[in-house]
């Protein structure tokens, strides 16, 4: 693990960097080809609306996956990420209408802890609602 | 509906071990729009300290999921996998998962209770080297819903 980011030089309400991932169904199928999760809710909107779906969903992974970019990308190094859980409290539905959703992350320090560790809380929402709950990471600083 | 609770403490048998192929990790992060280099470029992972590039975060889950079929389709528990969601997902790093490992995973029925209706199924999956060292643990809690919830 090395990050140049310095536990002395963050506190408690040290804003992340934020971000905006705009999804589009192509997005969906190519996560439901990496991760191997090929759940037909993800990819058929006939599928998904006859199980009472509004639409085509994104995988809950793959918005877990996203949100924690904001971490990587501020820590830069990826194992700086010790721990990392999520709830998956609104689904995120996909429409394909050529323009898609747009996810926003955000993220800031909750918590300072032992051995140079922080928790992140983030903030992950589409459509001026947020997808997920409990969302926080530790976080290993320099 | 309600799932067996007999079933709490039940451990699998480990999983066939999964190799972490450094490609696999690179089309994973393709998949998630994420260019942090120490995904795909060796040297920049080598410079991090690291034998080959880095997993992400949450591309555990990709083998951790294949590997949980055993517990999804286990006739004991009486799962309608058609009416599961995803309810929560973590994971607890030992270290980072990096191209080359070799990994088996252990899975367990940590808990299992009934809430509003449906069912939660917490999953425990402990991810290991073939040779023994810890490396992530990971946990999920899944959602069967009930008939009447519907």
């Amino acid at each position: 693990m090395t990050t140049n980011l310095k536990f002395a030089n963050v506190e408690v309400g040290t804003k992340l960097p934020a971000l905006s991932v705009p999804i589009q169904r192509l997005d969906l199928i190519r996560y439901a080809g990496a991760s191997g999760d090929f759940n037909i809710i993800h990819w058929n909107e006939r599928f998904a609306t006859s199980v009472g779906l509004p639409n085509v969903i994104a995988h809950g992974m793959f918005t877990m996956a996203s949100a924690i970019r904001v971490v990587t990308d501020w820590v830069g190094d990826p194992g700086a990420v010790v721990e990392y859980g999520v709830r998956f409290t609104r689904t995120v539905p996909v429409p394909d209408d050529g323009v898609g959703v747009l996810l926003e992350i955000s993220g800031e320090v909750t918590e300072l802890l032992a051995a140079g560790r922080v928790r992140v809380t983030l903030t992950a929402s589409s459509a001026g609602q947020t997808v997920l709950g409990k969302a926080q990471a530790v976080v290993q600083l320099a | 509906m309600a799932l067996n609770p007999d079933l709490i403490g039940r451990t699998y048998p480990p999983s066939e071990p999964y190799l972490v192929g450094r490609e696999k990790i690179r089309e994973f992060a393709r998949s998630i729009g994420d260019e942090n280099p120490a995904y795909h470029d060796v040297a920049v992972a080598q410079g991090l300290g690291y034998a080959d590039v880095v997993a992400p975060p949450t591309f555990a889950f990709t083998f951790v999921f294949a590997s949980a079929a055993v517990v999804i389709l286990d006739p004991d528990l009486g799962l309608d996998y058609t009416k599961v969601v995803h309810g929560e997902q973590s994971f607890v790093y030992s270290r980072p998962i990096v191209a080359g490992d070799e990994l088996v995973v252990i899975n367990t029925i940590e808990n299992i209770r009934a809430a509003a209706g449906n069912d939660m199924i917490t999953v425990k999956s402990v991810v290991s080297t073939t040779s023994g060292e810890p490396v992530v643990v990971t946990t999920k809690v899944i959602v069967a819903r009930g008939t009447d919830a519907q």
